[in-house]
């Protein structure tokens, strides 16, 4: 929160500009997606996708810079636990994706009709797209060796995901090959259940979703407590 | 060879060893240790496996194989608890430069569970003792380099360690500061706070140190008391500032080759262990020659230090011819 322009405002800047160019501009002219207006339709996939892409960075930079300017050694040091140390992290990465979210939304209300359908799930989505890919952040941070390895799996590998996932657009719409072979991206799962949430339609099952990601959730977890109890990328 | 660690010793190290991914081998088998309330030097040039046996202790570096007992806790055990224990002060600067003093000591009580009333005390009355309480509220990377240093002292201490670890904490800082540090670790240890150290300035081991460990090549190749290891040194050599030039002719011939006139106001001087310095001055002061200063050419700790590195270099040759 102390660095909020950096934190707070781009994704809030970017959501607006999605909102202005696709919903506004273009949508319009593509008219209604599962029976609601393109721009209505946009909201839940906008909102997931600056929350995915704020925990994974928050945890990812946060990680590294400690790693980078050595302080994580402060805490090496002293007899806090790995799961704590992770756990910390985790809640950073969650704070920070679930307030991107919620500020995201605020914005969404000012361009499109927001009436969320099931709020239980869509509260439930957020949280757990933030401990998914805060948990991604930390790999991230952890395999890391200088700052472009922080970037690189954003830029080449999440942001394509997300695009892919079916934020801007429905899967049913794809070829069928195509439409099967997104079943393989997880951010899918998360962005179809936030469409649940929010505008009680989806492309996949619900139960499913929530399976692959509380099952993403804990390989990740574990994954990463593994390694920073070996000291992965930080002790010699 | 130290089997295990007691609860009287603050450090046991056993048949310690570490090789590094890379293939260098940094730690042969070392082992020592420090008995609690020691003042303990551990010296060696850069890369002999000082902050390797020091990391491996505090859990920054993984060991290859042996134990590490910190006052009797197994590392391999207990680490949680054994780490309670330490205060480490690095060798290079590891906090968050954006940070303020004050928020970094008070979260480092936090990682060691001091109560945060506590933590408040502790904060107030470390940053006053070591001069940093009017910046406490400044960010850290403003500070100078033997601020950075203290600060660094004082987070180590923050939940009260029974053994603090110094890794050159003095490196690059003025002599002023080094003396007032030298003051305040004297003190802590005095009260009952076990100390290891290690430095590049040997000088600063001979006047806090009692024993000394000096690693040469990832080997222990002395742990002794510092008494016990001037005992050592044969011949010191004293230089003596002359009240009046004077000529090489006028030196005693009765010193033999233990007295050189290095220019006409200065005069080195060798004295044996055997010898009486005091009989030096007799013989000068017959020969009309008087001194208005004294002292010693180099630090005694250096000149054993370079003594001993000779030595092990020696046997290494001889090792290998062999």
């Amino acid at each position: 929160m102390r660095i909020w322009t950096q934190t707070l405002i781009p994704p809030v800047i970017t959501t607006c500009l999605y909102f202005l160019i696709f919903g506004n501009l273009i949508g319009p002219r593509i008219g209604p997606m599962q029976g609601h207006t393109y721009i209505d339709f946009i909201v839940p996939g906008l909102v997931l996708m600056s929350v995915i892409t704020g925990s994974y960075t928050n945890v990812a930079s946060s990680f590294f810079s400690s790693k980078f300017q050595r302080f994580i050694e402060e805490i090496m040091v002293s007899p806090v636990p790995s799961s704590v140390i992770l756990i910390g992290y985790l809640t950073g990465g969650v704070c920070r994706g679930v307030m991107v979210g919620i500020v995201v939304l605020l914005v969404a209300t000012l361009f499109a009709t927001v009436d969320i359908v099931h709020p239980f799930t869509t509260a439930l989505v957020i949280l757990l797209a933030s401990v998914v890919f805060s948990l991604g952040g930390m790999l991230n941070g952890m395999f890391a060796k200088k700052f472009d390895d922080v970037s690189i799996i954003p830029n080449f590998v999440l942001t394509p995901l997300i695009y892919l996932g079916g934020v801007f657009y429905s899967v049913q719409l794809l070829p069928e090959f195509w439409r099967l072979a997104s079943l393989a991206n997880p951010i899918l799962y998360v962005i179809n259940i936030a469409r649940y949430g929010f505008l009680g339609s989806s492309d996949v099952g619900i139960g499913v979703s929530f399976t692959v990601i509380l099952v993403a959730a804990a390989i990740l977890f574990t994954l990463c407590l593994v390694l920073l109890e070996r000291g992965y990328g930080i002790r010699d | 060879m130290i089997q295990s660690g007691t609860s009287n010793q603050a450090l046991s190290v056993s048949n310690l060893k570490k090789t590094y991914s890379n293939g260098r081998i940094a730690l042969k088998g070392v082992s020592f240790s420090v008995e609690e309330g020691d003042f303990y030097a551990l010296l060696g040039r850069n890369g002999a496996g000082k902050s390797t046996t020091i990391g491996i202790t505090c859990s920054l570096v993984t060991k290859s194989s042996g134990k590490v007992y910190i006052f009797g806790v197994d590392i391999d055990q207990d680490f949680g608890r054994a780490k309670s224990n330490i205060g480490l002060v690095p060798q290079e600067i590891n906090f968050n430069q954006f940070e303020t003093p004050w928020n970094i000591v008070i979260n480092h009580a936090g990682y060691y569970g001091v109560p945060r009333s506590k933590a408040l005390l502790q904060a107030e009355k470390y940053l006053t003792t070591l001069n940093l309480w009017d910046y406490r509220n400044n960010t850290a990377r403003r500070l100078s380099g033997g601020m950075k240093r203290k600060l660094m002292i004082a987070r180590a201490l923050m939940h009260e360690p029974r053994l603090l670890i110094l890794d050159e904490p003095t490196a690059g800082i003025d002599f002023e500061t080094r003396l007032s540090m030298w003051e305040f670790l004297q003190d802590l240890n005095q009260k009952g706070v076990t100390i290891i150290l290690t430095t590049h300035y040997l000088q600063e081991a001979e006047k806090l140190c009692r024993n000394v460990g000096i690693i040469e090549l990832g080997e222990l190749i002395l742990d002794i008391d510092m008494k016990s290891l001037f005992k050592q040194l044969n011949q010191e050599t004293y230089v003596l500032d002359l009240v009046q030039p004077i000529d090489s002719q006028v030196l005693p011939k009765e010193l033999n080759d233990s007295v050189r006139l290095v220019d006409p106001t200065t005069v080195e001087v060798d004295i044996t262990r055997n010898s009486s310095i005091n009989a030096v001055f007799e013989t000068l002061s017959k020969h009309n020659i008087h001194a208005i200063s004294i002292q010693t050419k180099s630090n005694r700790l250096e000149t054993l230090f370079m003594e001993l590195l000779r030595r092990e270099a020696i046997e290494m040759q001889v090792n290998q011819s062999e």
